[in-house]
């Protein structure tokens, strides 16, 4: 994996020159590497990891599993990717097992997701059933604890 | 007498240092918004799965003694773990014991081994607690420089030359604390022979072995004759970031592990159970979280290093451990006064040489175990603080 990859993943905020320093880099080279990143659709995007809970009140999310009918060419894809176009969807994944599309969807209120369900989801042509289950309270955040207390104030500023 | 009991202390801990270095600990204690670069454990939290281990352990029930050695599992272990890492093979019913850390396990082989008057080489700058511990087992410490020509590896003239009839014991820590100095295999073997010529035991403190960064780690027990006259001393606390479930082991032969054992059996009892089933854990499956921890600290390592040249303060990059080294002597200030006036000044904590003996004169110890983004304001406002003190000068 590329280097500078690495270190985005690492998930500290470092400017270009930061990541130059922690690298041993020109800034023009980070900015060449960031730059092919995003031209080969590596690096997508830059938004950051959120306690929703805390960010936003009322915003509610919900995954939706959704059963399509497969096409004859190109199976799930031109369905999937339909779907995946509404803002509503955060993410969306083709699954195997007992269903087809796993949708990751968002919303102000429960409404406003019901509302995309049935009225956007739910009607576009091809989608079979669909099940909504609402999130209830977020644990952990791509890789942050939400609720486990940080306390490092036990440890000593200086210890030999 | 109402000297509050001060003349019950005894006379060999009466003569301990206590020195200035812990004045300047309490000072940084009271200044919380500091950046500190002193501290001398890992920044990581112990991965979950040996937390969850201790957790599981303490659920089932596990609250009893052990073994004075340490439960067997363990020992079995460890056994394979040196065999695969270090090439020294230990019986785990005889050879492996485990103690509270490396910290009792070299206390407990000093006492094991060490005569009234004994006498004991080591390399200076080191971990602070060598000398005292030589002195608490009523032995007399005679340390052998290192320098930052050496990049802080011992040169085995010095330590012949060092040499005076009644020495017993040399005792070797690399990579180092304080310096990440580490030794190559030849001048390991050059030492070995002196060991074996002048019929000395080593005492060696290898807890930084895993954060080795270039080159391989050689531990000075596998060289040919050497086992028999190696106490080989490992732990949890730095590659594992164990540091609070205290934890370490002794390897040697049979009878300087069972020398050990009366000393241990008597003081200690044993280590705790539960930080005894966190260990079996990190042997089995923490190979890879230590990997991950390793590639932080060797990025870090590269990043501080070049900060402090660019600062205009020499610094080697040390070969292991998550320490930076750098020479202060640049400034014209001691250590202390330099640690002090950066801490008023600039609020970055850093350790005087001096806390690691004499011989880290001109030199303070960074640690690099926090993240990029401390190291890079620390380095920076230290950058300042040395160009304030060239235009005054
Ligand atoms: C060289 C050295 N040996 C031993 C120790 C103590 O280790 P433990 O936590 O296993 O007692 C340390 C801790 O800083 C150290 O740096």
């Amino acid at each position: 994996m590329s280097s500078v990859l690495q270190l985005l993943l690492e998930g500290e905020r470092l400017d270009t020159a930061q990541m130059a320093q922690v690298l041993g880099m020109s800034e023009s080279e980070i900015e060449a590497e960031l730059t092919r990143l995003k031209a080969e659709e590596i690096l997508l995007g830059w938004r950051p990891v959120i306690n929703a809970d805390r960010a936003q009140e009322g915003n509610v999310r919900a995954v939706i599993e959704v059963k399509i009918s497969p096409e004859r060419d190109g199976g799930f894809d031109r369905l999937a990717t339909r779907i995946a176009r509404f803002d509503a969807v955060e993410s969306c994944f083709l699954m195997s097992g007992a269903y087809d599309l796993l949708v990751f969807a968002v919303g102000n209120d429960l409404r406003d997701v019901a509302s995309f369900v049935s009225e956007r989801l739910s009607t576009v042509e091809g989608v079979l059933s669909t099940a909504t289950h609402f999130m209830l309270r977020a644990y952990k955040e791509q890789g942050y604890l939400l609720l486990a207390p940080s306390d490092g104030e036990d440890k000593p500023a200086v210890s030999p | 007498m109402s000297d509050n009991g001060q003349h019950f202390v005894a006379d060999h801990v009466k003569g301990l240092p206590r020195s200035g270095i812990r004045d300047f600990f309490a000072i940084v204690a009271a200044m919380p918004q500091a950046i500190s670069l002193g501290i001398g454990e890992p920044d990581f939290v112990t991965p979950w799965h040996i937390r969850e281990a201790a957790i599981f352990a303490l659920e089932k029930g596990k609250t009893s003694y052990t073994d004075n050695l340490g439960l067997i599992r363990l020992r079995r272990e460890i056994s394979s773990y040196v065999e695969d890492n270090f090439g020294v093979s230990y019986h785990p019913e005889t050879d492996v014991l485990v103690a509270v850390g490396v910290s009792e396990a070299l206390d407990i082989a000093l006492r094991a081994v060490l005569n009234p008057g004994d006498k004991v080489l080591y390399h200076e700058p080191c971990y602070v607690s060598y000398s005292p511990s030589i002195v608490l087992a009523h032995a007399q410490p005679i340390a052998v420089g290192t320098s930052a020509e050496d990049q802080f590896g011992i040169d085995p003239e010095r330590v012949e030359a060092a040499w005076e009839p009644g020495c017993k014991v040399l005792m070797l820590n690399f990579p180092t604390n304080p310096t990440g100095g580490v030794t190559e295999r030849a001048k390991l073997e050059r030492l070995a022979k002196f060991a074996i010529e002048k019929d000395l035991l080593v005492i060696s403190d290898e807890i930084y072995s895993e954060l080795t960064f270039e080159g391989e780690h050689t531990s000075i027990a596998s060289l040919p004759g050497m086992q028999e006259r190696t106490i080989f001393l490992h732990g949890f606390s730095k590659a594992f970031a164990m540091t609070g479930f205290r934890i370490g082991y002794a390897c040697g032969p049979q009878p300087l592990i069972e020398a050990m054992m009366k000393v241990h059996q008597y003081s200690m009892l044993c280590a705790p159970i539960l930080s005894q089933e966190a260990a079996i854990e990190a042997l089995r499956h923490g190979a890879p979280a230590v990997a991950k921890m390793k590639e932080q600290y060797h990025r870090r390592r590269d990043l501080i290093v070049r900060r402090f040249n660019e600062a205009g303060l020499n610094c080697h990059s040390p070969k292991g451990s998550f320490y930076a080294f750098p020479s202060i002597q640049s400034t014209g200030l001691d250590s202390l006064t330099f640690c002090k006036g950066l801490l008023d000044q600039q609020e970055v904590a850093v350790v005087p040489g001096t806390a690691f003996g004499p011989s880290g004169a001109g030199f303070v110890r960074a640690s690099f175990s926090t993240s990029y983004e401390r190291i890079l304001e620390a380095t920076d406002r230290i950058e300042r603080y040395v160009e304030k003190l060239s235009k005054k000068a």
